[in-house]
């Protein structure tokens, strides 16, 4: 017995040692150990759930919505519970496919993942994300799978905002789009992010774009406690989202309307047309008021996601590039319109501004006769008058002098180059900086460009010198033939700028590239107090409560290198034009004693195709308060497509019936607001006080 | 609690708890600990599986229904008499092998990989290797207690026949296969052994044999993969979806989490996500680590400290070497599923399908442990009936 006792008090002693054991792990476990177990846990059972940010609305500078949302059903797909399914899904989604109308086989590649072998239509977003397969579901199909789940298992539907449209296809170019975001737009955005869903989006192209940052808002981040089955029991942690900011536009919903419609119907016009682009801008504060490119398209084939087919028509060049927008992106000749700049630069090279000068029908240029206008002869003119009546050889000739004064083909020390710097000074050869992306620079086709292009055509050039274009021979001879001594002469003496480049460029013709935006902004620079500015289509942001977060200044950019009394010259020469000028055609009847618009006509020659017309004008002529460029690209004469559209434009803005009759304004106050809309912390919006019409006369 | 059976002496009452009435003579630390587990092991169980469905209270009245059985069946256990209990020991484990044989018979059912169960209908099941926890233990002591060739301890063939009756179970329970039980009745044929007082040289020789053979069999399982494999699901008995190490990181977690003081009752984010597999069963003690923190945990530990402590001294205090015998080798038992269940969920044991006395949801587990408990009170009270 004393043995058995004696064993016993080991076995306590060793009972003891283990119990002591256990509570001294437990301490390093749970207190010492704790704060990581903790991390962990949390870990393992919550799970982060993004709640996206209500996105800012784009408003017109009367508080009305250019863009705002409404909420679509979204119907998706999970393939992770397909996959469990025997036929791997296929009857869910032959079913899904005759509720939605659409065909099983394009579904079921819109919810394959993208990968190096498989291209769009794919999914990008995370695989344990539902792939969202109709954007924009009717709520009779929504019904159909809600009702009967069990006919539908692993085919979510879902509340969703989506961007609508008021005016619809007006100023889409501008406004931009919405797509999924990439992950790399995703990494690269600051602050808190989820992980990579693929159902977050993204403004791409226009004021979408560069103003994505605030007009996203910050997601809101839910943690819900979850069991190990992903199942969710509750939420641990709430921080909500922070809506995005209200972009408040300079542009008027109205008057953008009208321009879309003279452009509109200027290309309908013009048999050959293939695009067209209108600006309308402050012209004393540089904010846009309209900025129109046609062909144009209906935003909502972005909502839900875009079809592959609408996509590649969207970007194709049969149906006109909707996409792009010809207003910022568009380089074309700027033909005529382009002598301000070309009668600055005589001004700056100390042509005197009341002199005389001859204009005849042609001048000789290296050897080249130059023409004016049908060969016509003008007679001896005021400078005033080659503006009114366009008048070409003048230019031809200065160009020619300057050139010449340059030191011609070999220049020695540094040419002045006066025309292409004044050019320069007008803003054009490089963006205007307007606060959309992709603008042009346009090109100012100077003597270092020359030498760029000559090195970076070379090769291609000389070789061609030699073989020809054989491939252009079999089917146009003379053209190849053409073709074959361009080359030879660009092979040989490309570097130089040639004397017949000099005369082009004087009359916005040859090389010289502009963009509407670019001409708008130099001719408000122009008419008003000499100050280039870089345009603004966003005005102010402020929080969905009203409160200002920012107001986009405008800045200025530049100043042009004339005196007031020189550029109130041009602007005289120019308040002629309308009236009984070369667009005096096209602004017959029009109510010039209420409303004077001064401007310049351009028909710009494009090789191969119908001419670039163009019409660049102001008004009121004494003070300008509007800017308003039309471009329709192989539109003929700039009195015959691109004047009439300026002129609707101005019969929308002013109120005007096209026999000149008063009709309703779209600007009441004929003038641009004066100041951004005011939203009052219910979201209503009230107008800033109108300007007095009577001042604006 | 000497003090406590002199209170309740000097306080009689007539009646049930009259002078005459056994229930103040029985162990009251250990009658509270024991109860005090199961009230706790309650409100764990109940925690872990009111989730189970929206408004439900999970296994908690099942768990009293066990409970309130187990308390009769303890009652019944202390009011044998030990010297009856010694009679009726060849028959509790004749019973228990029946038992043993039936469930890897087709009459026996397959839960979680192994044939362990009898169903009984209406949700009742039974777990025969838990009775023959009890009845290897009764048989043992009764094998050993009274040494065949007689004096004051038990000799060769004493050992032999002990180890042949401990073969046979844990040679049927193997078969189940049932690793952690296998386990325990090992611990309790070696408990009941070195405690019956056998020759130093006989324990270090069995100590060599288990080891040799415990590395023969590894050895032999690292041969053939099919039974690495067959060994790994012994050692991990339930579901392991998610790698070998989920149960225990998931275990761990829980524990870990609940720091000094816990997150309190129903609290437990891990608990009520339900992360840890088996949790009202095997894993139970991971509840109280994360709701009640270390101080409830802590507390666990201490209170089954108090019953294996007070099992001890029930032993030490008994006069006859059967009593010594089986107080000792139920303190094996329930100490060593003790230190295997609390220690494999914070890293210290590896992960054992084993319950926690008193604490853990069951029916057969705690109707086995509860006999136990009434056993030892028997003896205490035996011991003090002059």
């Amino acid at each position: 017995m004393n043995r058995m006792r004696g064993r016993l008090r080991a076995l306590r002693a060793l009972t003891l040692a283990l119990l002591l054991m256990l509570g001294a792990r437990l301490w390093q476990v749970q207190v010492v150990d704790g704060p990581r177990y903790v991390a962990a846990a949390t870990e393992t059972r919550t799970r982060d759930v993004v709640m996206p940010a209500v996105r800012g609305q784009i408003l017109d500078s009367a508080g009305r919505p250019l863009v705002r949302n409404r909420t679509a059903l979204v119907v998706s797909v999970d393939r992770t519970a397909l996959a469990k399914m025997a036929d791997g899904g296929k009857a869910v989604m032959a079913r899904l496919g005759a509720v939605l109308g659409r065909d099983p086989a394009d579904l079921a590649r819109r919810i394959r993942p993208c990968g190096p072998t498989v291209s769009k239509p794919c999914w990008a977003g995370s695989p344990h994300q539902p792939v969202p397969v109709d954007g924009d579901v009717g709520t009779r199909e929504a019904l159909q799978i809600l009702e009967r789940q069990e006919r539908f298992p692993g085919i979510v539907t879902s509340v969703q905002a989506v961007r609508e449209h008021p005016g619809r296809s007006a100023g889409v170019q501008a406004l931009g789009y919405l797509q999924p975001v990439t992950k790399e737009e995703l990494e690269r955005r600051e602050g808190f992010k989820a992980e990579f869903s693929g159902v977050d989006v993204s403004g791409r192209d226009g004021l979408e774009s560069v103003y994505d940052r605030a007009l996203r808002g910050t997601p809101g981040r839910k943690r819900v406690q979850v069991d190990r089955l992903g199942r969710v029991l509750g939420t641990e942690q709430q921080v909500a989202p922070v809506p995005g900011d209200t972009l408040i536009t300079s542009i008027d919903a109205k008057v953008q309307a009208v321009t879309e419609k003279a452009i509109a119907e200027a290309m309908e016009a013009a048999p050959q047309a293939d695009g067209a682009a209108g600006v309308v801008l402050d012209a004393r504060s540089g904010r846009v008021v309209a900025i129109a490119s046609a062909p144009s398209y209906d935003p909502e084939v972005w909502t839900g996601g875009i079809e592959e087919d609408d996509y590649r028509r969207l970007l194709s060049e049969k149906a006109g590039k909707p996409l792009v927008s010809r207003a910022i992106k568009g380089e074309f000749a700027p033909g005529s319109t382009f002598k301000m700049s070309s009668v600055a630069a005589m001004l700056r090279a100390g042509y005197p501004i009341d002199g005389r000068y001859n204009c005849p029908g042609s001048f000789m240029v290296g050897g080249r006769s130059f023409n004016n206008f049908r060969g016509r002869a003008l007679g001896v003119l005021s400078l005033h008058t080659a503006l009114v009546k366009s008048c070409d050889t003048i230019f031809y000739r200065a160009a020619f002098e300057q050139y010449t004064r340059d030191g011609g083909r070999k220049p020695k020390g540094r040419p002045k180059e006066i025309m292409a710097n004044t050019a320069r000074a007008f803003g054009f050869g490089r963006p205007t900086g307007i606060d959309l992306p992709g603008e042009s620079p346009g090109r100012i086709p100077d003597r270092a460009w020359k030498k760029e292009t000559w090195i970076a055509t070379k090769e291609e050039n000389c070789k061609r010198a030699r073989t020809g274009y054989p491939e252009v021979a079999k089917t146009d001879a003379g053209r190849a033939a053409f073709l074959k001594a361009l080359a030879r002469d660009n092979c040989q003496e490309g570097d130089q700028l040639r004397p017949g480049d000099a005369a082009n460029f004087s009359i916005g013709q040859g090389d010289v590239l502009v963009t509407p935006i670019q001409l708008a902004a130099a001719y408000a620079a122009l008419v008003t107090d000499g100050r280039l500015r870089s345009p603004r289509v966003g005005w102010k942001l402020v929080r969905p409560d009203g409160t200002t977060v920012k107001e986009i200044k405008v800045p200025v950019t530049g100043k042009l290198p004339i005196s007031a009394a020189e550029r109130a010259y041009i602007k005289r020469a120019l308040s002629q034009v309308a009236a009984d000028g070369t667009a005096a055609g096209a602004f017959l009847g029009f109510p010039m004693k209420k409303v004077k618009v001064g401007g310049k006509t351009g028909t710009a020659e494009v090789w191969g195709k119908a001419d670039t017309s163009w019409f660049a004008s102001f008004a009121p002529v004494d003070d300008p308060r509007f800017v308003v460029v039309a471009m329709v690209s192989q539109g003929g004469m700039g009195s015959e497509a691109a004047a009439p559209a300026v002129r609707k434009i101005y019969e929308g803005i002013y109120g005007f019936t096209p026999e000149g009759k008063n009709a309703r304004a779209a600007l009441p106050g004929w003038a641009p607001a004066a100041a951004p809309p005011v939203i009052g912390p219910d979201g209503t919006v009230t107008r800033p006080v109108k300007a007095a019409r009577g001042k604006v006369r | 609690m000497i003090r406590l059976t002199r209170f309740s002496r000097r306080f009689r009452s007539p009646g049930l708890a009259g002078a005459s009435s056994p229930i103040w003579r029985m162990d009251g630390p250990l009658a509270v600990a024991v109860t005090a587990l199961a009230l706790i092991g309650t409100l764990l169980i109940w925690s872990s599986t009111r989730t189970w469905a929206p408004g439900s209270t999970g296994l908690l009245k099942k768990h009293l229904l066990n409970l309130g059985i187990g308390a009769g069946l303890a009652v019944a256990a202390a009011a044998v008499d030990h010297r009856a209990l010694r009679a009726y020991s060849p028959l509790v484990y004749g019973a228990a092998a029946l038992g043993l044989v039936l469930v890897i018979t087709p009459v026996g059912s397959e839960v979680n990989g192994a044939h362990s169960w009898i169903m009984l209908g209406g949700g009742f099941a039974l777990q025969p290797s838990e009775f023959a926890k009890l009845g290897l233990v009764l048989a043992l002591a009764m094998l050993l207690a009274q040494p065949a060739a007689g004096g004051d301890r038990p000799r060769g063939l004493d050992v032999a026949i002990a180890l042949g009756v401990a073969a046979l179970t844990m040679g049927l329970v193997m078969a189940q296969p049932d690793f952690g039980t296998t386990m325990v009745l090992g611990v309790i044929t070696a408990g009941a052994l070195i405690l019956s007082g056998i020759r130093k040289r006989w324990v270090v020789g069995l100590a060599v044999a288990v080891a040799a053979g415990g590395a023969a069999v590894w050895f032999l399982d690292v041969l053939e993969p099919y039974q690495v494999a067959r060994f790994t699901a012994f050692v991990n008995p339930s579901t392991d979806p998610r790698g070998v190490g989920y149960n225990s990181t998931q275990s761990m977690n829980a524990v870990g989490s609940g720091q000094l003081f816990g997150k309190g009752l129903f609290g437990g984010g891990q608990t009520m996500g339900r992360f840890v597999p088996e949790q009202h069963t095997d894993f139970v003690f991971t509840v109280a680590g994360e709701e009640f923190g270390f101080l409830g945990s802590v507390t666990v530990v201490a209170l089954l400290g108090v019953v294996l402590l007070r099992g001890l001294r029930i032993a030490r205090l008994c006069e006859n070497r059967f009593g010594m015998l089986v107080a000792g080798t139920i303190v094996c038992w329930l100490g060593f599923q003790v230190l295997i269940n609390v220690g494999m969920t914070i890293g210290v044991m590896p992960i054992t399908g084993l319950p926690l006395p008193f604490v853990s949801y069951g029916g057969t587990a705690t109707f086995a442990n509860m006999i136990a408990v009434g056993i030892l009170q028997a003896i205490h009270m035996h011991e003090h009936r002059f």
